[in-house]
């Protein structure tokens, strides 16, 4: 591997030098590579529908409201174990995928029922609705770009206490209530307000205030119940079930390269069992998801039996990803150029690297 | 001055959807809409310069590719974050086939 001798570290900061030399280098709002994709083709992938959403809303309410109910019927006893660990995975899990469908508009047809469920999903993930909206269009303009990306997971080199942590909330959670309390108190922060446009930054406060609003409720309860029950039912449940969001989460983008404008060098996609994919709606297509944002999660299955010619192989399943990426998460420890540059398969169209040359030096294939 | 420009011909655009054209320099979309109108708007969104030609018409919705911000295509009408101004819209006409627009 190249070594970085006298190089400077990675600057994350929205207004800092990386975001400086992203937008003079022609990074920041590049023009990105996509597969070819007739516009009949791309036409039908596209078409919204409420059919699938709905179902697997019904579901998932039913679900939720079922295991609440087991936790609530068995509480004080260790058989609310099983209905908490369903109960958490559904809350503080498979509400971060509801909230990206619904924040991109593509789950339902119907606008009015994205916006219900990216709200819900919102709080549930303790998650300002207007900051993630913005921070996410961001993310999609200047995918893991620094200086750009507003959600970078793991930013290089990368702390893994940090990592561990978070398969739990711990840390997450905490700045995401500090971020939620500033917001109440009226303070938008410099970084948020690089990305977010003034006109909207009063709806940033509204959020900050009823999300808090209800923690505060919700803690008033658990104190006049003197029981942990209503903290378990809203807040706690982000951290003791967002394992599965992390777990899945994370490989989206760790352990690939940064500041490029080919989503098939700093994205992945990995093959996942179904209830991984119902609890993450599809979103395991994440190569295909970042070339074509449009296309819903139900019909991402089919876009990349369409275009897997051009992408790298896919991981078979999530374990394979991990074990793929570790060896280059401990090798960042030492040189945080490192990266992972997965093959093609010869149908593809070659990377496209002008703007990273330099970098793929330090890249293991 | 204003000026009149064919776009393209009406069997140029399917029911329901956008073609992008291009010209002096610009970029325009020219919608047919559900019930066979023709109209036209500036050609790329106002959050970022995308394509809208590359994007999802619905009833009187074009959606942009790639952060999904949606506007009336007949109107320009901005409908929510991540877009907040509106587009800009071009009279349009169709005479002996041909989809023309007002630029001015």
């Amino acid at each position: 591997m190249t070594a970085t001798v006298g190089k400077k570290k990675r600057d994350y900061s929205l207004v800092g030098e990386s975001t400086r030399k992203a937008i003079e280098t022609g990074l920041a709002s590049a023009e990105w590579y996509h597969t070819d994709v007739s516009r009949k083709e791309m036409k039908q992938l596209m078409q919204r529908s409420d059919g699938p959403a709905m179902r697997d809303t019904i579901i998932w309410f039913a679900a939720i409201i079922g295991s609440a109910a087991g936790g609530i019927y068995f509480w004080g006893s260790w058989w609310c174990v099983p209905f908490f660990f369903v109960y958490g995975v559904l809350y503080g899990s498979s509400s971060d995928s509801r909230w990206h469908e619904g924040g991109h508009g593509t789950a339902f047809r119907t606008r009015w029922m994205n916006d219900v469920i990216y709200q819900i999903a919102s709080f549930m993930l303790m998650r300002n609705p207007t900051t993630w909206r913005w921070s996410h269009a961001r993310h999609h303009t200047d995918t893991i770009i620094v200086g750009r990306d507003a959600e970078i997971a793991v930013m290089r080199p990368p702390d893994l206490i940090r990592l561990v942590l978070n398969f739990v909330g711990i840390i997450d959670v905490w700045y995401s209530l500090i971020a939620l309390g500033r917001n109440a108190l009226g303070i938008v922060s410099p970084d948020e307000k690089s990305y977010i446009p003034e006109t909207e930054q009063h709806k940033v406060v509204t959020a900050g205030r009823i999300h808090i609003a209800i923690y505060i409720a919700t803690l008033a309860a658990a104190f006049y119940l003197r029981s942990w029950l209503p903290l378990m039912l809203i807040g706690l449940p982000r951290m003791y079930g967002c394992w599965h969001m992390v777990m899945t989460g994370l490989l989206q983008h760790i352990g690939l390269a940064d500041n490029v404008t080919d989503h098939r060098l700093n994205t992945r996609t990995v093959y996942m069992n179904p209830v991984s994919r119902f609890i993450y709606w599809n979103m395991n297509y994440h190569v295909e998801h970042h070339m074509f944002p449009m296309v819903p999660y139900h019909a991402l299955p089919k876009l990349h039996e369409m275009i897997k010619h051009d992408l790298p192989v896919a991981n078979p399943s999530i374990w394979h990803a991990y074990r793929e990426v570790w060896p280059v998460i401990l090798r960042q420890l030492r040189n945080e150029d490192d990266f992972l540059k997965r093959e093609l398969p010869p149908t593809a169209k070659p990377y496209r690297e002008e703007f990273h040359a330099v970098n793929m030096a330090n890249a293991a294939e | 001055m204003s000026e009149w420009v064919e776009a393209c011909s009406e069997g140029d655009v399917e029911t329901e959807d956008v073609i992008r054209f291009d010209h002096g320099g610009r970029t325009f979309a020219i919608y047919r809409s559900p019930d066979d109108e023709f109209f036209a708007t500036d050609g790329f969104c106002t959050h970022e310069k995308m394509h809208l030609a590359d994007g999802l018409v619905m009833d009187d919705i074009i959606e942009c590719p790639k952060h999904n911000g949606r506007f009336n295509y007949k109107t320009g009408e901005a409908k929510g974050a991540p877009v907040c101004i509106n587009l800009k819209t071009y009279p349009v006409k169709v005479e002996a086939g041909k989809v023309m627009i007002q630029l001015d």
